[in-house]
């Protein structure tokens, strides 16, 4: 008998839920708006989708509704990616420890 | 090209290097280390995205022209953005997130070929649930975001737009689209794809203006997690493991943070999405407007108090952000060190618009991370220390949520500044909070009030020491 294909993604997705339970629940809260904007960017990752849609297919006119439709999301993730990464830098390069001198 | 295995693996990559980057925030040292791992798990999705795909021609130009594009207008946000607007920054980013997965549900019906999804007319059932979900949810994070972008910005009153019957209305509406989708399942007619998206861009309106502008930071973590299931929803639609995994570990990632922030005002997280808290409490604020004395000083008998004590806890809250105090604050923290006080810090949860506003805000002061505290941490310090300087916080100190029960905030975790000596509290006016309910700690023979800006106080008191 053989496994649909699914079920192996479902089973993916179901481990990645504890994963993420597990792991956020061990961030600082102190790094919480980091946090989200860091997951932001990665979820940005749609962009895989995004770049499928847009150059994939089989027609030579790359403006097929389709693929105009995943050209408008590689825009809009990557304005995610480099803002979200980038200002998730700018963020995490603020914290600092205090300096030994001092206490 | 590369073999469809490669690419799985490859993706599988860029999944575990997103884990990584989401653990490396255990630790302030270890988060830059994560937040590469994060780009490089990116980078390297994007690149084998690219060549399995194999299509260098005109469109490949086109995608590197947008993806620069796109990027440059990224970079120039994250560099100027103040971060006082972080809030707002964040919620304007869930809305492309959400966008983006609709276009990309949207393609992948216009063209399921492309996909290995079937053709048009007949693309499979699993694939069409899944498809709308992605979009809907997509669509929901989109409004939501833009809606939630707007009142934080103050484009928007941040009061809660109610309307009888509301939540009868979403529910409808959300029933008609578990409807919607079935229908488009069994007769693959693309009118009803359509109406999906319509209908998920009003409900993402219509569940957010009730929410008011205190409840924000569950707001936003939210629409967080939002992001992520519609991200994990376009993944099942493309059977990418690397969009799966993500969007799992964003949706919970989202789900905790909505979690704690509930936590933190001692609410369900339906009485916060059901919203509408400060329109309820109006008729208890009028009829406890009797005159009560209040002590009220200036910033010169504030740094005296400051200068004599041997501790003092700052509190901040939204106000700080409002004020952009925080660098005043800093100051007036240095002088107060050279003087010998010892100073920390203490944040509540949900003090701010978002998850670690204020941690955030300090940090960016050069506040040294290890000088702030969350509230389990600190709470105990207060009955030892000399002064509390409360600036711009206001119903995260109310002692009320601890002993009347009647009140909308009992249970609520608070600060206990009322134990410390002396209380300073930075404020305005007397005005109540966002909850509605007047802060018992006004009316303290301990508490100075210092009515004025937060930052313009912060200053003055500088001054005087």
């Amino acid at each position: 008998m053989e496994i649909d294909p699914f079920i192996f993604r479902f089973s993916i997705f179901i481990l990645s839920i504890f994963i993420g339970y597990y792991v956020v629940w061990s961030v600082t809260p102190s790094l919480h708006t980091p946090l989200m904007s860091v997951t932001n960017a990665i979820s940005s990752v749609i962009i895989v989708g995004a770049i499928i849609a847009a150059l994939a297919g089989k027609s030579e006119n790359v403006f097929d509704t389709a693929n105009i439709f995943g050209f408008l999301a590689i825009i809009l993730a990557a304005v995610n990616i480099f803002g979200g990464f980038l200002v998730t830098q700018r963020m995490l390069a603020m914290y600092k420890k205090k300096k030994k001198d001092k206490k | 090209m590369i073999s469809a295995n490669l690419l799985a693996l490859f993706y599988l990559i860029s999944g575990v290097l997103f884990i990584l980057a989401l653990r490396g925030l255990s630790s302030p040292e270890t988060s830059r280390q994560g937040n590469l791992f994060g780009i490089i798990g990116m980078i390297i999705a994007v690149c084998v995205t690219i060549v399995s795909v194999g299509n260098f021609s005109t469109g490949f130009l086109y995608l590197l022209i947008l993806l620069l594009l796109g990027g440059s207008i990224g970079a120039f946000i994250a560099f100027k953005i103040p971060m006082t607007a972080m809030p707002e920054l964040v919620a304007g980013f869930h809305s492309l997130v959400g966008l983006a997965a609709v276009f990309v549900a949207i393609s992948a019906f216009l063209n399921p070929e492309i996909f290995n999804l079937g053709f048009p007319g007949n693309i499979k059932i699993v694939s069409l649930i899944e498809m709308s979900l992605g979009a809907a949810i997509g669509a929901i994070t989109f409004t939501g975001s833009i809606i939630a972008f707007l009142k934080l910005r103050g484009i928007m009153s941040g009061s809660p737009i109610t309307f009888t019957a509301q939540h009868y209305l979403n529910l409808t509406l959300g029933l008609i689209l578990v409807g919607l989708i079935f229908y488009l399942c069994k007769t693959q007619f693309d009118t009803w794809f359509w109406t999906i998206i319509v209908i998920s861009f009003l409900l993402g309106v219509l569940l957010i203006i009730p929410i008011g502008g205190a409840d924000m930071p569950v707001v936003i973590s939210m629409l967080n997690s939002y992001s992520g299931w519609a991200a994990a929803g376009i993944g099942f639609t493309l059977e990418n493991t690397a969009l799966i995994i993500t969007g799992a570990l964003v949706g919970s990632s989202g789900a905790i943070l909505s979690y704690i922030m509930c936590k933190g005002m001692n609410r369900s997280f339906f009485n916060v999405i059901l919203g509408g808290w400060g329109a309820t409490d109006q008729s208890s604020l009028s009829k406890s407007k009797e005159q009560k004395p209040v002590k009220s000083g200036n910033a010169d008998d504030a740094a005296f108090l400051m200068k004599n004590a041997s501790s003092v806890i700052i509190v901040p809250g939204y106000g700080m952000a409002v004020a952009q105090a925080q660098h005043a604050l800093r100051e007036m923290v240095d002088v107060l060190k050279k003087n010998g006080v010892k100073v920390t810090y203490a944040i509540h949860p949900v003090a701010g618009r978002m998850p670690g506003h204020m941690n955030v805000l300090l940090a960016e002061a050069n506040v040294p991370y290890d000088e702030v505290f969350e509230l389990e941490e600190i709470n105990n310090d207060f009955a030892n220390c000399d002064v509390a300087y409360v600036i711009g916080a206001n119903d995260v100190t109310n002692p009320v949520a601890k002993t009347d029960p009647q009140s909308p905030i009992y249970g609520m975790p608070i600060l206990d500044v009322e134990k410390s000596k002396s209380v300073l509290f930075v404020k305005r006016s007397l005005s109540p909070g966002y909850a509605g309910i007047d802060n018992d700690l006004f009316y303290r023979d301990n508490t100075l009030m210092l009515f004025s800006d937060a930052k313009k106080m912060t200053e003055d008191i500088i001054k005087s020491l």
